[in-house]
């Protein structure tokens, strides 16, 4: 295989969705034959970029070549076509289905499908042989551990002729052992000459198995790098970047006693897998603690199990002299009417309910408050009246009580919910990515206001995978990695590289897998 | 006009309109096909139904029905729930019905009787809805599922309760004694004499002031209430409604309670109301078209009060016409219903793309 070959080629691509600028004019060049990189914060506009590669959206202008040839991808039939296959975070795969049924699917050919199975075992084996991807053929995809369903996803990419493989966070799911078996096989797979695309914000990853590695952030490619010719501290300091700070005036705090202790806490999502292991903090009145990570390593299970909606399955949450444990559940009612205001990390989809009125989303949580019941009824006058004080004392535009909630843009569907839940007064307040797509104006508003309620002398705690609002509105702050607490400080020591460090838990090496094994 | 509120008169007024007169069309079709006058038809099925006074009281009395059946679905649905168990639950509320109304004495008063009979449709109507509901909402068995094996299995125990249990001492037919007259539901045309009107004689019964009652019930309940709140944030998104304090799995089971609870109230209509004994297959059809006069009223008691009307005009219609034409067998009103149901619910959307692009299309903006 000629390595001087280009195996893919972005110019210019460009992407909007809808204000948002999901690809600013990207490019990108991929070598035959090596393992290129993309690491960027989530939300930089590399999955987007993908899909634009798997032809899943269409980019609004710009090239794209694949092995020097100009393609046009409507569909992924014709990005399948030139030769590129995809592994999806979210596995593909037809649960019930054998291995080998999962391989042919989309591919088998006449009414009967008895010869394309036989086809597809002959190739499949020489495949599993060549690249060392052996998986029985027989066995029911869902009886497969997760290392073994990404392999499936390979061998589904090759045998439909995959000369590129894109995969996106395929470590995400796995265990470390797991990880060195994926980067065993992407090593032999490269030998074969196979170009694999890595998308991942794991700095550790790229360091060990790449050749090269491009950075994004915010919708732009910032910089192209050699592997061997780069440093953790250096992507990570690319990926972070530094965007304009918004100065926050805020004074010393003056915090109290601790008013929120969590100990030793294990919660698991809402699929059983434990996403927080062992975390411990406490947060006291008057202070505003920042829990810094790239999304997805915990902080999401952590914010549901603070606020009720999740349960814990080991440690415990004090509270208001509540001691809330496995056993002893308190739900999302209970805590907010105990004092605790919970602003959620997904506001289309939790924060309010996108096809009710502004009225109604902001009584969520609140729609058993007797000052907007009387007796039986629940009045709309004092519901509309209650919307309008809300909106006044947030800003929220358009001043609209009856208008849908999806009518609004996000941020001042983001100003509705935190005016919401902070005009309760509450004693503590959870929030989770208080400014995520929210425009400048709102966010200054909104950091504003989080300052005010912790000089007011409430107990804050902020999860942001902003790590410039983290640094700027918090007092002290941890970093939470794979579900653990990978490191504390003042707020006044934070160094964004220090910190970007953290996230990605490199500094205490011991604590995760070692170099992949050749 | 906003592209929104367009889009709401095209889902709430245009697209319904549409559909029925399409399937108006069809039903001309299908009478073209069976060598009968699609206008003379329409003659008669104006004039039965809505052209002398006890053509009328026959619509409204089927058109009862439809509303109960037509509000049970639509509660559920308010809360993503798709019950469609409406047949079995108003069986059952039947027996709540005689079962009350045969444990008094008939010397009680009827402000007594009837009541009471009201309360176990209700309950029994309720208590039918809520195995599906729990199972739904505890051990994730669709509810979709449940309940139309309920109706299967509602209608086995009637069958067992009218042969074994309730059939009068020596009749043959597989149905209770007589009601006593202290729990008959006065009828609309005795009321009006009553008060000095003279009606003509239908089954039309005081039901279709319960009918309207529980219209205006269901609409504050959803709309002017906490928990009609929390059945709608339920309905719409579960994770919001979880971080609201609100407990999906609770909700889901009330909601069927009510939504059986409204079902089982055609037995007051049917029972009460005309035929004054407990019977088979009493409730024939009404849960089933309660489904379509969800669907096609919005949800809404008040298009469920329409769409109601509407079917009532169907099935009066189409008796009419099986008695005025020889070679149209009284199967007419099947056909009919079924038509308006697959063009008003299977259908629902297939003028909408259209309908969309020319009244309002999508704004481009920049």
């Amino acid at each position: 295989m000629d390595n001087s070959h280009i195996a893919i080629e972005l110019i210019d691509v460009d992407k909007h969705f809808g204000a948002v600028h999901a690809n600013d004019k990207v490019s990108l060049t991929v070598k035959t034959g090596t393992i290129h990189g993309i690491v960027g914060e989530n939300g930089a506009g590399k999955s987007t970029l993908m899909s634009i590669l798997y032809g899943f959206y269409q980019a609004d202008s710009g090239h794209i070549k694949v092995f020097e040839k100009d393609c046009k991808f409507t569909s992924s039939r014709q990005s399948i076509d030139a030769g590129i296959g995809m592994v999806h975070q979210h596995f593909m795969l037809v649960e019930n289905f054998t291995v080998l049924e999962n391989v042919i699917l989309g591919t088998e050919g006449g009414a009967l499908i008895s010869e394309s199975l036989e086809k597809a075992r002959k190739e499949l084996t020489r495949l599993g042989v060549e690249y060392g991807l052996e998986v029985d053929l027989d066995t029911p995809v869902e009886s497969l551990s997760v290392g073994i369903l990404q392999r499936v996803e390979i061998l589904k990419g090759l045998y439909k002729g995959a000369k590129i493989l894109i995969l996106d966070e395929p470590t995400g799911v796995l265990t470390p052992q797991e990880t060195d078996e994926l980067f065993r096989i992407f090593t032999s797979l490269k030998e074969q000459g196979v170009t694999i695309i890595l998308i991942t914000h794991k700095l550790r990853e790229i360091m060990s198995i790449t050749d090269q590695v491009s950075v994004m952030r915010d919708g732009k490619m910032v910089a192209h790098r050699q592997t061997n010719e780069t440093s953790f501290e250096e992507l990570a300091e690319l990926m972070i970047g530094r965007k304009v700070l918004l100065n926050i005036d805020k004074s010393e705090s003056k915090s109290g006693s601790p008013v929120l202790k969590v100990k030793n806490l294990h919660v698991s999502n809402e699929q059983g897998i434990e996403r927080v292991k062992d975390v411990s903090f406490e947060v006291c009145s008057g202070e505003v603690l920042g829990i810094a990570g790239v999304t997805g390593n915990g902080q999401g299970t952590l914010l549901k199990a603070l606020t009720g909606i999740l349960p814990l399955t080991e440690g415990s949450i004090e509270v208001f002299g509540e001691i809330i444990t496995s056993n002893n559940h308190l739900g999302p009612k209970i805590l907010r009417e105990l004092g605790i205001a919970h602003v959620p990390e997904d506001r289309q989809r939790m924060g309010l309910i996108t096809e009710f009125s502004a009225s109604e989303s902001a009584l969520l949580g609140y729609h058993n408050d007797k000052q907007l019941n009387q007796g039986l009824w629940l009045k709309k006058s004092l519901v509309r009246d209650n919307c309008e004080s809300l909106m006044s004392a947030f800003d929220v535009r358009p001043a609209d009580p009856k208008l849908k909630s999806s009518n609004f843009s996000g941020g001042n569907q983001q100003k509705l919910i935190v005016a919401r839940e902070f005009e309760r007064n509450p004693e503590v307040l959870i929030i989770g990515q208080p400014t995520r797509g929210v425009d400048i104006g709102a966010i200054e508003f909104i950091h504003k206001r989080i300052i005010a309620m912790r000089d007011a002398g409430k107990a804050v705690v902020l999860v942001s995978v902003e790590l410039e609002e983290i640094m700027s509105l918090s007092d002290r702050i941890i970093v939470m990695c794979d579900g653990q607490i990978t490191g504390k400080v003042d707020a006044i020591d934070a160094e964004e590289r220090t910190l970007g460090m953290m996230m990605a838990n490199v500094l205490n090496p011991s604590e995760t897998n070692q170099e992949a094994q050749p | 006009m906003t592209r929104d509120t367009r889009l709401a008169w095209i889902n709430g007024l245009m697209l319904p309109l549409l559909n029925v007169l399409t399937a108006f069309a069809a039903i001309a079709i299908v009478f073209v096909f069976i060598n009968v006058d699609p206008i003379e038809a329409a003659k008669i099925v104006i004039y039965g139904t809505l052209g002398y006074e006890e053509g009328i009281g026959y619509t409204l009395y089927y058109a009862t029905n439809f509303v109960f059946t037509g509000l049970a679905v639509a509660v559920a649905f308010h809360a993503g729930l798709f019950n469609i168990g409406g047949e079995g639950q108003a069986y059952v509320g039947g027996l709540g019905v005689a079962l009350v109304v045969l444990a008094f004495d008939p010397s009680i008063s009827p402000w007594i009787v009837i009541p009471a009979s009201i309360m176990g449709s209700l309950l029994f109507g309720a208590l039918w809805a809520i195995v599906p509901g729990y199972l739904q909402a505890y051990r994730g068995s669709h509810i979709v599922i449940t309940t139309i094996m309920f109706n299967f299995i509602a209608s086995a125990l009637m069958v067992y309760m009218c042969v074994h249990v309730l059939r009068e001492v020596g009749q043959m037919n597989p149905q209770s004694k007589m009601f006593p007259e202290t729990a008959w539901l006065p009828f609309i045309h005795d009321v009006f004499a009553g008060i000095g009107y003279k009606i003509a004689p239908s089954p039309l019964n005081l039901s279709i002031v319960l009918a309207l009652l529980f219209s205006l019930l269901v609409w504050i309940f959803l709309w002017h209430t906490r928990w009609g709140y929390a059945i709608r944030a339920t309905g719409k998104n579960t994770t919001a409604a979880v971080y609201g304090g609100i407990k999906p799995k609770k909700v889901i089971v009330i909601t069927m309670c009510i939504s059986g609870a409204l079902a089982g109230l055609v037995a007051v209509n049917e029972l009460l109301g005309y035929q004054h004994r407990l019977m088979l297959d009493f409730q024939y059809g009404y849960g089933f078209g309660g489904i379509a006069v969800a669907l096609m009223g919005r949800n809404h008691p008040a298009g469920i009060l329409v769409a109601a009307l509407l079917f009532g005009i169907l099935y009066q219609g189409g008796m009419e016409l099986a008695f005025e034409l020889p070679n149209v067998s009284r199967h007419i009103v099947v056909v009919m219903q079924g038509l308006v149901i697959l063009f008003c619910g299977a259908l629902e959307y297939i003028y909408k793309p259209w309908l969309v692009r020319f009244l309002a299309p999508v704004e481009v903006s920049e």
